[in-house]
Formats: C-alpha cells, structure tokens, sequence
C-alpha cells in the first residue's frame, strides 16, 4: 500500500466549550445557506411573529397632565427644553409643566376669557400668550422674584387676537384676528398689518426654516400666505371647507399640512397650491390641530372625534390612532422635539402625553448613565428644571417610570432591528398586514367610519351610474386631490 | 459498475483534452489570412485610437500596472460568493416611481454587501474537511479499510471506529439533528439512546414489542418509537411520555425539525403528519398505493418522497390530498430513496439492481444510471453529497456520482452481517450503519460538514442552551401550510390572486379600472421556433387575402354596372339613374 494521507473531523471540545462558568458560550458561525434549510418560511414566521409581538406591546398612553380647571386651549413647546410646556385653558390660565415629573410648576390668570395661543420666543426666555380680551401679553418663562409673575410686555390690539406665532430668531412675532399683523416686541404698534379681505384668521404659523413665510387660516375657507418683508399678503388656497390650522413640515420648508373641518388633512406644496400633494383621511370629525414631527416624516392630528392620528407624511392613511375612554374632543396637539412623544390637550381639562410609536421601548437613562453621560447643556437644563421646580432634587427629576427599563441593550437593539427588517420585507402579505393594520377604536368611530364609507360609496355609485348612461367623456374622472381645491388667488 | 452512456451523453461544453490539443496545434501550424477592406470608417478610428494612445501621460498612475502599498480588501473568490447568493437581483427595470426605485436599489446594494460579507466571514471558519489523499498512481481509495485508516488519524477520531454486537435482531439507528446523539431500535423491541461520542448512555429499554422505525424528536430528550400497533413517545430516561393511538401499524417514520412534524407511513398506505408540539394531526391522507416501507424527506423543502412498489416516486404535502408530484423512477419495486441536503439530486434504487440519480427540482431523465451488483437495501446522502449505498453485506460509499458517472466506490467496507439501515453522523466523518446484529460505526473522511452553525444545530450544546434553543424553535415553527416543493414560494409574488384582486375592482361600477399587466415578463429568447413562426405568418397572409378577395368581391358588381355608362358629356345630368340593388 502506497503512502496514504487522512484528514477526518476531529474537534477539540477545548476550542468549544467556554474555559469558565463566568465566560460566555462560544457560538461559531457558518452561514452557508445549505446550513440553513428553508430560509423563507422561517423568516415569514419570524416576521408574523414580530407584527404580533409590536400589537401586543403597544401601549402608547404615558401618562396625563391634570390641573387646568377648564378644557385646554392651546400648548406651546419650550424651543430648547424637552421638559417644558406651556398650556393656556379657556377660562385664562395658563400653566408650565414640567414634563419629567409630570407636574404643574406654575400656574396663573393670564386673561379674561379663552387664551387663544401661546408662543415661546426663540430664546426661551420669554412667552407670548393672547387671549380674547384682545391683549397680546408676554410672561417671563423663570421666575426669581415677584415681579417676574407680572407680564413683561402687555400689548393691546384694536381687534380680536386668535393666534400667535413667533419668528424663528427676529424679535417679530405675528398675530392673526381680524387682519395678520406684525409685532416688534419692542413696540405698542403692529409693525405691519396684512388685509385680504377676509372676515377673521384663526390661526397663523411662522415657517420655521424658510423664516420669512408664514401660513394663516382664514374664515372664508381659505389658506393665507405672507411674507413679512412684503407690504401685502402673497397668495392664498381656498378649499371647499375651512381649515382649523396649519403646520409646516420642519424639514421640507415648502410643504405644511392644513386641518380641515372636512374630516381630512391636506399637505400643499407652497410652490403649486393648485391642489393638495397629498390628503390625509380616516378622521371621523373635523380636525382641530395639526403638528409635525422634527423629522417631518410624520404628522399628529388631534379631532373633533376624540381620537389621536398619526400620519406618515407621504401617505394618505392613519399608521395608527390614539385614543382612551375619557378622552374628549381634541384642541391642541404636539409633537415634542426629540420625536419621541406626542402631547394632546383636550376639553377635559387634561393633557395627554403619549408615545410617538406605540410599541417602542422607552429607555429611561440609570442613575449612573446619567451622571457618566451628563454634559453641560443637559447639566444647564436639569439645574433650570431644579429651579423651576425648587422641591426637587437633581436625582428626582430622572427617576425611572414604572413600567419602563432602561436603555436598550446591543443584542435587544440588533433583534428589534431584525424585527423591523423583517416587518418591513413581508409587510405585504396579507396575513401580516392584517395584524399591522388592526387597530381597536371605539363603537363610535367604528359607526361613524363606516358611515362615511357609506356616503363616499353612494356618491361613487352615483357618479358610475351617470357616467354609464352618458355619452363617453362627459363624466370626467375627477381626482380626489382636485376636488377639494375651490381656487388659488396671488 | 456499468456506464451505459457515457459516449452519447457528452456536453458540448466537456472538451476532450485530446481535442483541444490537436486544435491548438494546427492554429499555430497554419496561419489564417483575414482580408480586410479598409474603409474610411476604419482608417478614422485608427487615427482616433494613435492619438488617445499619445494622450495618455506614460508617467500617470495606473493602478494596474504599478504595485499599490494599501491595496484594500482581498478580491473573493466568484465561486465562493455564488455559493452565498440568494438569486438574481433586481435590476429596478420597471419601477415607475424614481423614490421605490431608488429604495430598491439601495435594498439591493445591502443584500449584495450581506452576501459579500458571509463570504469574507468563511475565513473565520475554523475546522478543515476531512479527505483522503493517496500517492498512487490512479488515486483509487476503494481499497482502503477501516483498519488503515484508523492507523493514519489521531487516536480520539479513531474512536469513532466502533462496533456494538447486540441480539435483538436487526437494528435502525438514527443521529440526532447535531449528530451527538444515536438512537437505535430493533425488530425485538430494543430500544437505547445514548451519546456516542461519550459512549454516555441515556436509556436502554426493551419495549416488548416488535419496533419498526424510531426517530428523534425536536430534542434529544423525546424519541419516537414505531411499535407493534401505536407510535410510543419517551424521554431521555425511558419513560413513556405519550401512546399515540390515532395512527398505528407505522412502517416507516421522518422527522420534519422545522415543521414539528412527524411524517409517518402506515402498512395500510395511509400518509400521516403529527404535529409534535400540540400533538394534532394535521394531514392523513390514504396514498393509494398500498404497502409503502419507503420514505424519507426532502431537507430543502420538508416534502415526503413516497417510493411504492411500482417504482414510482411521489413527493407529499400535508396539506394537499394528492402527491404533488409523480415520477416513475423504476420499472420493478423501489428499494431505497435519498435526497441530497440542498435538495437538488435524488437517489433512487429498485430491485433490477439499479440506481438513479436525478434531478429533483427538474425530474426529466435521470441524471446518472448506475448498475449495481446487487439490489441496495438503503441509500443515504451525506451533508457533502456523499452517497452510502448499502448491498447486502457491504456498504460503499461514492464520492462526486451525481454530477458525473463515477466509476469505482470512494470506500467500501465489508461487514459479515446484513446490513438494516445507515445513517451519516450529520457534522462527523462517520456512517453508523444499522445490522442484524448490532450497530456498525465507520469513518468516511470528508463525508461531515467541518463547521457547524452553533445557532442551528450545535454539538456541544448545554442544557441552558438546548432549553433556549427549543423556545426559540417553538417560536419559528413553520405552519404545515407552508411546505410546498419551492420553499420561496412564500417570498414570490402571488400573481393569480392579484389578477383576481384586479378583476374584482374592474367589476366595481364607480373604480376607474387600473391597467396592469399581471403577465409574467419572461420572454421566450431563442425559444420560439421558427416553423411556428412561419406558420403564424403564412396564416395572417392567408387571412389578408381572403379579406380581399371578399373586398374586390363585393366592390366589383358596381363596376360593372358603372361601366357600361356612354358620356354624353354636358347632358349626363339627364340619364337616369336607377339605384343599386341591395
């Protein structure tokens, strides 16, 4: 027999086995996919898996903010603190929470009858309220002595103030009532005064990034532009029902999205307000208030349903809604500035905070990453929430909710990332799409959705109807986008 | 070992060596005179090509030419990577709107980088496969023992060598999923399971019937037991766990890990599935084809491959009532079946002393026919493509015959006992082999997938681990819905419910019906014969003249009555004219 040379599996179970109890086991890998035998079953049932374990997670409702003695009005966030939040009731008080401990930190009659709007300056330092005693008031956000609990600056317009909103770094503010006009704070006298022949505004937004522009809506259905360099107003969008607010996208700066009493939200493209670039429906009742997130991928929609939608930016329907058994008719909503949190006011005199997605995990930093992660920004803010409410401690201020751990770890990171891939590749099959879909609503929007549906049917029945008993062509199909635009004036 | 084919079935593609040679030579004897007709074309492009030759600096930096200091990362082998792809890509041909288009593509650069990178992380394997390499002049191993090779490897892999003499008749052996643990059971009704590298016993017990298939269960705590009448169910210490009386008088079982099924064939040729973990049935089907003690399943898919005693073969789903696929394999009952991990090739054998080895996922033809000396009594694949074929008393092992006709065994090792089954040791060199007298391990070097993936299937598992390991799996259980012959049917586009999806709205008065081609874009390149061309075309020009001779037919009377007509000139607006008739 010639030389013969055998080479046979022979493993050291040294190399596989961990060296100590407190070492981790030792995992090899082999990815090749003959090692892994059906690949695409396991994945869809992973990913059906996951689809069902967000429904079982999402839990969305944090907490609410209770205090106000009437239904609230209207919300302002803190442009720098994401503990702060301004909120103004229609019997005139306002009130500053502080969201980290969800307490009232300070409270006071600011005008007689409703409080229209609140607005914080750029700064921070400074907010500006109106309310129906046509005074524009503004409040010093600290406190140190007496003095600072009296208003800074009390302006008196000649007409009615509905809205407020502030210029992203000038000391201009604009207000909306009768006519869009222009404040310097410095001033008793609107800088400026926009007139388009319009009744009354109810409600005005600064673009926050194309900072010359502002949107107000007005009575007469109509959406206004300004620019606050120009002596007159720019052009204007009527649809066929009034709106109720207006908000920019942050990150696209010619986009914003209007709430309409007509059940829907429409998002225009500043530069073609011909017709919507998108509708957002599922709304059972006329939308009230209207908030982007940071990012601008998302909308909040509080209506007169009292429900909660958010909605995806490019898409026309809801991704989910929000609502509890006590929860009323909807007048302000926010979506706070770390993307992470939605806050609702509502005629029951409460403010909701809710989180943005509702299945997510919510890490709340420990003790020890707050002290190895602290920097002098965030150090700055928790002295100035220490001193806005003096009661507590540093350590209070961060004390973990019960029912949410702390941070995420790597390894739950990198599932809830596969999780999310997997959603994403087997979104379309039915059976996963079914379970992302459903959403419990109460007996009442149930009705009422399929109430609408109803309509929308008949109407398209109707038009069908015509349109196969008349001659080709004279029936148009008319695009759901073109209906509602009545006519755009410059 | 007959070849009956082999001359004919040449490819175009297998040039002979001899061939190639004689080519070459008589190119470079003999030089080809093209003659070319220079045009004005060819002199341009000339011009064009001397002067982008000048242009080029002679000092630039080529990256090709001069030795780069950080050359980034290793190029990978094309073999290597294609063994990691997960198909074609999308080209994003078709997608209307440029934001999906770009989506897709941007999904396409991950999936690539993914492929590339399992690719790059075979470095870190760390295990070599096994292999016999011998200095002969014909490199033949048949000859080579087990006693030789047990004298060449080291002396824990030696170990493996063993042999079991037991009295209870014949015997089936079975390796757990991570081949640590053996599993075997006997006509006379002994039944022990133990670890075999350890030689560690879990349970040794005498049923007191006649067993006639045993199985692993998802674990290696929970056997399956195909007794006289009922499939029995232990644990790792003996115990009776379960009687399972809805099915009985099993002849053969498999277990399917990722489905949590147990596919069982009775002697009245009924097909069952039990789903192990909630203990229901979930498809008990009457096979129609009687006796069947042939069976086993397809890794690829989870399908059952039927073999009868007609010599087909038929592949099963639980959830369909008939075979989803039919191939007579053999003209005289099948003996054995196998098919390969991959699911690619099938093996079968029928008592004409025959084997087969064919295309699964294709089934025209077998791919290789093979004559043996006797009819096998069991064939297996091992996880590389090995073949163990078992006659008789001897089982032979080949090496590489699916794609190619092989001509001797890889090894082959005499027993003096008759052999009842063999099973490869998934992640091992080794053939345990199932006799009359007790069991039977060998070594087949090369035979064992060297690095095992610790999340599928790990060898030196821990209790904890195994524990996690089943929730995980319980977790990952694939609905029995899902076995189907493509495993990726799940990923595809259902196109037949779209279409009726699209029907349905088309029915709807007030939807604007949406166009949509829901016709697959596959385009017969080169498939479509030119006769039928012909034939359609010759078909259009019959139809084109008919219609014109019918036109002419019809136009013609009118001309006849037109001509006959006198001119009178200015008063030919006083003849009368009669109108035509119809």
């Amino acid at each position: 027999m010639s030389k013969v040379k055998i080479k046979v599996i022979s493993r050291n179970p040294d190399d596989y086995l961990r060296a100590t109890k407190r070492d981790i086991h030792k995992m090899p890998r082999n990815y090749n996919p003959s090692l892994h035998p059906m690949e695409a079953p396991r994945e869809y049932v992973r990913a059906l898996n996951a689809v069902k374990l967000e429904r079982v997670f999402a839990k969305p409702f944090i907490g609410s903010l209770d205090g106000h003695c009437d239904g609230v009005s209207s919300m302002a966030k803190h442009p720098n603190r994401l503990a702060v939040l301004a909120s103004g009731a229609f019997d005139g008080e306002i009130r500053l929470w502080d969201l980290a401990v969800r307490k009232c930190t300070r409270n006071f009659v600011a005008h007689e009858g409703w409080v229209r709007a609140i607005c914080y300056t750029p700064n921070g330092d400074t907010f500006t309220s109106v309310g129906d005693d046509k005074t524009i008031k503004s409040w010093k956000s600290q406190v140190l002595n007496e003095e600072d609990e009296e208003p800074v600056s009390t302006l008196l317009s000649m007409s009615v103030v509905s809205g407020v909103t502030h210029h992203r770094f000038k000391p201009i503010f604009a207000t909306c009532g009768e006519h869009c006009q222009l404040w310097e704070n410095t001033r008793n006298e609107p800088i400026k005064v926009f007139k388009w022949g319009v009744d009354s505004l109810h409600h005005v937004a600064f673009n926050q990034v194309e900072h010359n522009l502002l949107a107000s809506c007005a009575s007469d259905n109509s959406i206004i532009l300004y620019d606050y360099r120009e002596s007159g107003p720019l052009r204007k969008v009527v649809l066929s029902h009034r709106s109720n607010a207006v908000s920019w996208n942050p990150m696209e700066a010619f986009i914003f999205t209007a709430a309409n009493e007509d059940y829907n939200l429409y998002t225009f493209d500043v530069r073609k307000l011909k017709e919507p670039i998108n509708i957002h429906m599922d709304h059972t009742s006329a939308v009230i208030d209207v908030d982007y997130s940071p990012t601008g991928r998302e909308l909040v929609s509080g209506s007169y349903d009292k429900t909660v939608r958010i909605f995806e930016s490019l898409k026309g329907h809801s991704r989910d809604v929000y609502h509890t058994k006590r929860m009323q008719r909807l007048t302000c909503v926010k979506w706070s500035l770390d993307n992470k949190y939605i806050l609702t006011g509502s005629d029951e005199m409460n403010i909701r905070m809710w989180k943005a997605r509702a299945s997510e995990k919510l890490g709340v930093r420990s003790h020890s990453v707050l002290h190895v992660y602290i920097t002098p920004g965030a150090k700055r803010a928790i002295q100035n929430v220490c001193n806005v409410s003096n009661s507590c401690p540093v350590r209070a201020t961060y004390t973990a909710r019960p029912g949410h751990g702390p941070v995420l770890k790597p390894r739950e990171r990198t599932a809830l990332n596969y999780a999310e891939a997997l959603k994403e590749k087997f979104a379309g099959h039915p059976q996963v799409k079914r379970i992302a879909r459903h959403r419990h609503v109460p007996k009442h929007i149930m009705n009422a959705q399929k109430e609408i549906r109803t309509i929308r049917e008949k109407i398209k029945r109707k038009e069908a109807n015509k349109r196969a008993h008349s001659k080709p062509g004279a029936v148009p199909y008319v695009r759901e986008r073109e209906k509602n635009v009545v006519k755009e004036d410059e | 070992m007959k070849e009956p084919n082999k001359k004919t079935n040449k490819r175009y593609f297998e040039l002979d060596k001899n061939e190639t040679e004689q080519k070459s030579e008589g190119q470079s004897q003999e030089v080809k005179v093209y003659n070319v007709k220079i045009t004005p074309r060819i002199l341009k492009a000339q011009k064009f090509k001397e002067q982008h030759r000048k242009s080029v600096k002679p000092n630039t930096y080529n990256k090709f030419n001069k030795t780069q200091k950080y050359p980034g990362k290793a190029p990978i082998d094309p073999e290597r990577l294609k063994k990691y792809t997960r198909g074609k890509g999308l080209v994003g041909k078709g997608v209307r709107h440029p934001l999906y288009k770009e989506k897709l593509k941007q999904k396409e650069k991950k999936i690539n980088y993914a492929q590339v990178q399992s690719a790059r992380a075979e470095i870190l394997l760390t295990e070599d496969q096994g292999g016999i390499t011998i200095d002969d002049e014909d490199g033949k191993t048949t000859a080579i023992s087990q006693k030789i090779i047990a004298e060449n490897i080291d002396i824990a892999a030696a170990t493996k060598i063993f042999e079991l003499n037991l009295d209870f008749g014949p015997y089936r052996a079975k390796y757990s999923r991570n081949g640590r643990h053996l599993l075997i059971g006997s006509k006379k009704g002994h039944l022990a399971a133990f670890d075999w590298i350890t030689k560690k016993l879990h349970f040794e017990i005498n049923v007191m019937e006649s067993i006639h298939d045993i199985s692993w269960l998802h674990i290696e705590t929970m056997v399956a037991a195909a007794q006289k009448e009922f499939l029995h169910i232990y644990d790792n210490t003996g115990t009776e766990l379960h009687c399972v009386k809805k099915i009985d008088k099993i002849l053969r079982m498999e277990f399917l890990p990722y489905h949590f099924l147990l596919a069982v064939v009775s002697e009245y040729g009924f097909l069952t599935w039990l789903d192990i973990s909630i203990g229901e049935i979930v498809g008990h089907y009457n096979n129609h084809l009687g006796r069947c003690s042939v069976m086993t399943q397809n890794p690829y898919n989870a399908t059952l491959c039927l073999g009868d005693p007609k010599g087909v073969v038929s592949l099963w789903a639980p959830t369909v009532k008939q075979p989803l696929a039919k191939i007579l394999c053999h003209k005289t009952p099948l003996t054995a079946i196998a098919v390969d991990n991959r699911g690619m090739y099938m093996a079968t054998s029928g008592v004409d002393r025959s084997l087969k080895i064919w295309d699964i996922r294709n089934l025209d033809g077998p791919l290789q026919h093979y004559k043996l000396r006797s009819a096998p009594v069991d064939l297996e694949f091992s996880q590389t493509d090995m073949l163990a074929v078992g006659l008789d008393e001897t089982v032979e092992i080949y090496n590489d015959c699916c794609t190619q006709t092989t001509e001797k065994p890889y090894l082959r090792h005499r027993m003096a006992k008759s052999i009842s089954n063999f099973k490869f040791c998934p992640y091992e060199d080794v053939l345990g082999v199932g006799t009359t007298h007790g069991f039977t391990s060998i070594i087949v070097p090369g035979s064992g997938e060297a690095n095992f993936d610790a999340l599928e299937s790990n060898p030196f598992q821990t209790k904890s681990q195994r524990r996690e390991a089943e929730v995980k799996a319980l977790l990952d259980k694939i609905p029995a819905e899902l076995i189907t012959l493509n495993p990726f049917e799940v990923t595809e586009v259902d196109v037949p419910s779209l279409k009726e999806q699209m029907e349905a709205k088309k029915k709807l008065l007030h939807v604007k019906p949406k166009k949509m081609d829901t016709t697959p874009r596959r385009k017969n390149k080169g498939k479509t014969h030119i006769a039928r061309k012909k034939i359609i075309k010759e078909a259009a020009r019959r139809e084109y003249l008919e219609q014109t001779k019918e036109v002419q037919k019809s136009l013609k009377p009118e001309q006849k009555q037109k001509a006959p007509k006198q001119s009178f000139g200015v008063l030919d607006r006083f003849v009368s004219n009669p109108k035509s008739k119809k």
